[in-house]
């Protein structure tokens, strides 16, 4: 069972979601403060961040920022706030996910599962090895290398981008791909496609501003290619 | 929005009779009057002198002349006619053409020995007994005016006969007027040519006057038009001490007044709906914190006794309902704040239709029956889109009664759905208020399974995408709630 990380600054809601997802059979460990948790981390090495976003001191959005530096560690921010710019903020920090508060734990704990999940390859008997243009992605040991440069990604922009290469030039609807990457089967938000997609670009791109690998069509989706 | 169907603003054309062809009139009026009667009695004063004075000249002049007259009776046709001709060049101010009557005799200083121009009436008053000093008459022939006096000759001092008697004999003088006519024409054309540049000059105050009235009350029109659309800032700037500085301080206060009370109800308002926002917000907290131990409870309830287990599965139940109405309360007040933003997508309506009724369980074909028209691509907020027709189906099941039927179509370039129920239908009481928040059809029944707010949420998701939806009860029994939105 994973392991979770849980910083959260509100007893009762650190309590309630501890319970929860012990009940569930994971092994929790909580925080009440960002410094806390950052602590914690490194000691607990667990599988999954549950990071609340409003946090006394440093806020969930720099403890997000912090992890991102240094690790590819799943994290789903556990928000209050459904308004646009909180959820548009915390992703753009780097989080995989959002779950808006109040939640059942089960809706947490399918959430979790999703963004642990690894990606099935759908291409069967390719080659573990993928080259597209300068990237080299490799399938079996999910990992992405840049002229030779293996590049950091969070769970869910890898995952974005071995659904997107496994079939280039296919264009691909923001319902689809959160579908197939988040695993969101409805209410989904195309703000977590735009947002993983902004930050992907960031990375493997040579001029993000003019995307060469991952292109958008205006009023479509995203597709791959072709280069 | 009420707003938005304001008129586009008109250009205004300039009315047939406005204010200011009204003012500009009624000033040339009062000035072609006072031309007009200036003009008229001037002309009649100056004519009549003219004429008078035309008249006693000739009149004394020829009574004179007359007075000179040698004639003997019984009348000597030549010698009559030789002093006539004399008579005739002395006439003044002009020239006249005289005649003379006694009894059958007709001798003129002209070629004809009667004149057309004599009238029997100027005859009869010349030959009256006692008209010795004669009279005159101004007759017009053929368009000529002429003035024509008649002079009865007297005796004097003759064989005992009183003075002044007349001797039968009557001479006549005839003078054209035409000369004076022409001056009176001419003073006729002098008052009209005075009149029509005092008219045009008049026309000058007159549009002075009527720019002095309007502009104020063109800058009413503007400010009252600039508070229509909510610029309730607007004031007139006011000075003098007229009756228009009058209504435009007036209307400077009323506009004070509205924008206050306007200020504090907004105030009001947005006091209002923040509270509602913190509200719902403040509870989320403890909410979250409850929410994730429900299944806790609900899975050891079984091994409590009855009434623990009651008690533990009451409390679950109820904080999910009250999970999901804090969350359509903040949902209400994220449209409220104009807050809610729409990300569209192109996508399938049939599909999202069939993802939403699947991801609700709402499969059973007793209770479900589905009329998707496949194709249909369109650009919806998914999240949204699934909102209205989750809460639109599960409205139809919860108040409404099965087969619930989903229908969507294009029909005039809008994506219709279309939800239908086989229910007892919405009374026609209800029917207007079914999108207000929290409206209970029942009033004993003040708590449903629903928030509330779950129709009120679907219309303002509709309204978002620039649709409609409406609600009506069909002719053969049941509710049908009709979205309309723009492809």
């Amino acid at each position: 069972m994973p392991r979770v990380l849980l910083i959260e600054d509100d007893p009762s809601v650190r309590e309630g979601v501890e319970l929860g997802l012990r009940r569930r059979g994971h092994e929790v460990r909580t925080a009440a403060t960002g410094e806390a948790g950052l602590a914690v981390l490194r000691e607990f090495r667990p599988d999954l961040l549950l990071l609340d976003l409003m946090l006394p001191g440093m806020n969930g959005v720099q403890v997000c920022r912090r992890v991102r530096d240094t690790s590819q560690l799943p994290i789903i921010m556990l928000t209050a706030r459904g308004d646009d710019f909180d959820v548009v903020v915390g992703l753009e920090a780097g989080a995989d996910d959002y779950i808006v508060k109040p939640a059942r734990t089960e809706v947490i704990e399918a959430r979790i599962r999703a963004v642990l999940r690894r990606i099935e390859d759908p291409g069967g008997t390719r080659p573990a090895v993928e080259f597209h243009g300068e990237l080299a992605v490799d399938r079996a040991g999910l990992t992405v290398a840049k002229n030779g440069e293996r590049i950091a990604l969070a769970p869910s922009e890898l995952k974005l981008l071995l659904h997107l290469s496994a079939a280039p030039e296919q264009v691909f609807s923001r319902q689809q791909l959160l579908e197939h990457v988040w695993e969101h089967s409805f209410h989904g938000d195309a703000r977590l496609v735009d947002a993983c997609v902004r930050r992907l670009r960031n990375k493997i791109e040579d001029t993000p501003g003019d995307p060469r690998y991952i292109q958008t069509l205006r009023g479509f989706g995203y597709r791959f290619g072709p280069l | 929005m009420p707003g938005d169907d304001r008129p586009a603003r008109r250009r205004r054309l300039p009315r047939p009779f406005g204010l200011r062809t009204r003012l500009v009139l009624a000033f040339l009026l009062v000035a072609a009057v006072g031309c007009g009667t200036t003009a008229a009695l001037t002309y009649r004063a100056a004519r009549n002198a003219i004429l008078e004075q035309t008249q006693d000249t000739a009149v004394t002049a020829f009574r004179q002349q007359v007075e000179t007259l040698n004639v003997q009776l019984p009348v000597d046709h030549d010698g009559l006619q030789n002093e006539l001709r004399r008579i005739a060049r002395q006439g003044k101010p002009r020239p006249w053409r005289v005649y003379a009557e006694y009894g059958d005799v007709r001798v003129s200083s002209t070629d004809r020995p009667a004149s057309t121009v004599l009238t029997p009436e100027l005859r009869r008053r010349a030959t009256a007994p006692g008209a010795t000093h004669g009279s005159f008459q101004r007759v017009v022939r053929n368009g000529t005016p002429y003035l024509t006096v008649a002079v009865p000759a007297v005796f004097g001092n003759f064989r005992g006969l009183p003075e002044d008697h007349p001797t039968g004999l009557v001479l006549y003088a005839v003078m054209d007027l035409g000369e004076e006519e022409a001056d009176i024409e001419a003073m006729v054309l002098a008052a009209r040519d005075g009149a029509l540049p005092a008219l045009l000059v008049a026309l000058v105050p007159a549009l002075l006057a009527a720019r002095g009235v309007l502009r104020p009350v063109r800058e009413l029109r503007r400010a009252a038009h600039s508070m229509g659309r909510g610029r309730l800032d607007t004031r007139i700037h006011a000075k003098g001490s007229d009756e228009l500085a009058d209504l435009a301080r007036t209307f400077n206060e009323s506009a004070a007044a509205l924008e206050r009370s306007v200020t504090e109800l907004r105030r009001a308002e947005a006091r209002a709906r923040r509270f509602a926002s913190d509200v719902s917000h403040e509870l989320r907290t403890p909410l979250a914190g409850m929410l994730a131990v429900t299944e806790v409870l609900d899975e050891d309830a079984g091994t409590l006794d009855s009434d623990t287990a009651r008690a533990v599965r009451l409390i679950s139940a109820e904080t999910g309902k009250l999970a999901v109405l804090v969350e359509d309360l903040m949902e209400i007040s994220r449209f409220d704040a104009r807050a809610a933003e729409l990300h569209t997508d192109e996508v399938d309506a049939a599909e999202m239709v069939r993802k939403t009724l699947i991801n609700r369980h709402w499969t059973d074909p007793e209770r479900i029956a589905t009329e998707l028209a496949d194709g249909i691509r369109a650009r919806l907020d998914p999240r949204r889109f699934d909102v209205v027709v989750a809460n639109l189906v599960g409205n139809a099941l919860r108040h409404g009664g099965p087969p619930v039927t989903v229908r969507v179509y294009e029909e005039g370039g809008r994506l219709v759905t279309e939800v239908a129920d086989r229910g007892p239908g919405i009374p026609d009481d209800v029917l207007p208020h079914v999108f207000d928040r929290f409206y209970k059809g029942d009033p004993a029944r003040t708590r449903s399974a629903g928030s509330g707010l779950g129709l009120a949420i679907t219309q303002e998701n509709v309204h978002l995408h620039g649709g409609t939806v409406v609600a009506a009860n069909r002719p053969d029994g049941g509710a049908v709630f009709t979205v309309r939105i723009p492809l």
